[in-house]
């Protein structure tokens, strides 16, 4: 897969829109390793939840230009970002302004994609909508994505797989068995050590 | 905001709100932006939105002309119709507006082409 441009993106935006990471690109490579399974899917819809500077989703886009893509973000300029991302790179992609899902009909997507805030920190400190949102995950850096997980069986289309990005401290291990409880098998496609954070990204489908 | 992006908005997580769906369309500026067709993609998109909605969405905005108001059984192979799908699908945007919940009137405002769909936590059940 190819890493989209970004050259369009106002270094100063990234005071305010998480800055492209290590995470960031370990969920790119992960999509890239599962390419085939993906491939063989033919999706027509996938959505990134929180995309951020947009890039992930953008990446993805450029690999299935028959696959529409959709975005959400609690933060505004993310969302703006995201966009421009899209635009700069001719991926057709729509975002909406959006706390996780919660505004979309039921089981359309058949890819879904989250790099959520990860970071343990206190439960006071998550729950905005700006550049904290983007790291802050209050208890076990688990608040924001254990939220995504109950919904992933309403927006997940029947034969749909969902990407998750977690690191070690999540406790990837109680993500698994509160997804296997809700019918969903797992896998493990890549994992990398990144100064002090493991870092890895799980696949759920049924 | 293109048309297949209304198509799977809802605004059903409001309290009180039974289905939220469809969120009425009022647009104050309307672009229409050139993008490349491609048919497989159109008809492969087709089965999975609410046709009735996609229709009513695009009349609201005066951008129904010509689109049939139910899809025909054979529309894989009817080029003239999937080109004006693909324009009323991916070519259409609501740059500014707003969209009104059916049930309870709550408005979310479409700033740059992008739908604020965020709610306080008291507005959600």
């Amino acid at each position: 897969m190819d890493t989209p441009y970004q050259s369009h993106i106002n270094k100063n935006d990234f005071d305010y829109v998480y800055e492209p990471a290590e995470d960031s690109f370990l969920l790119i490579d992960a999509l890239e390793k599962d390419l085939p399974y993906l491939k063989a899917k033919e999706p027509i819809f996938c959505l990134e939840v929180g995309s951020g500077s947009g890039i992930v989703v953008t990446a993805f886009g450029m690999a299935f230009p028959k696959t529409f893509c959709f975005s959400t973000d609690i933060n505004f300029r993310a969302c703006e970002m995201t966009l421009s991302t899209a635009i700069q790179n001719n991926v057709l992609l729509d975002v909406v302004n959006m706390n996780l899902v919660s505004c979309f009909v039921n089981n359309k997507f058949d890819v879904v994609i989250f790099n959520p805030p990860y970071v343990v920190t206190d439960t006071t400190e998550c729950g905005g909508c700006g550049i904290e949102a983007s790291w802050a995950g209050g208890v076990k850096g688990r608040e924001v994505t254990d939220k995504l997980l109950d919904a992933i069986p309403k927006i997940l289309s029947p034969n749909g797989a969902f990407y998750l990005l977690l690191i070690k401290d999540n406790i990837p291990l109680e993500v698994v068995q509160l997804m296997s409880k809700k019918g969903y098998k797992s896998e493990t496609i890549i994992t990398r050590q990144v100064r002090n954070e493991q870092q890895l990204v799980l696949k759920f489908y049924k | 905001m293109k048309l297949i992006t209304h198509n799977m908005l809802t605004s059903k997580c409001l309290k009180g709100v039974l289905t939220g769906y469809p969120l009425a369309i009022k647009a104050t500026n309307i672009k229409v932006n050139e993008v490349d067709f491609n048919p497989d993609f159109i008809s492969r998109i087709i089965p999975k939105l609410d046709w009735e909605v996609l229709w009513k969405a695009a009349d609201s905005i005066g951008h129904s002309e010509g689109l049939p108001q139910t899809i025909e059984r054979n529309y894989d192979e009817d080029k003239e119709f999937l080109k004006k799908a693909h324009r009323v699908l991916l070519e259409v945007e609501v740059e500014e507006g707003y969209l009104t919940c059916p049930e309870s009137g709550r408005q979310f405002p479409i700033t740059k082409g992008i739908p604020n769909m965020l709610l306080t936590e008291a507005e959600v059940q």
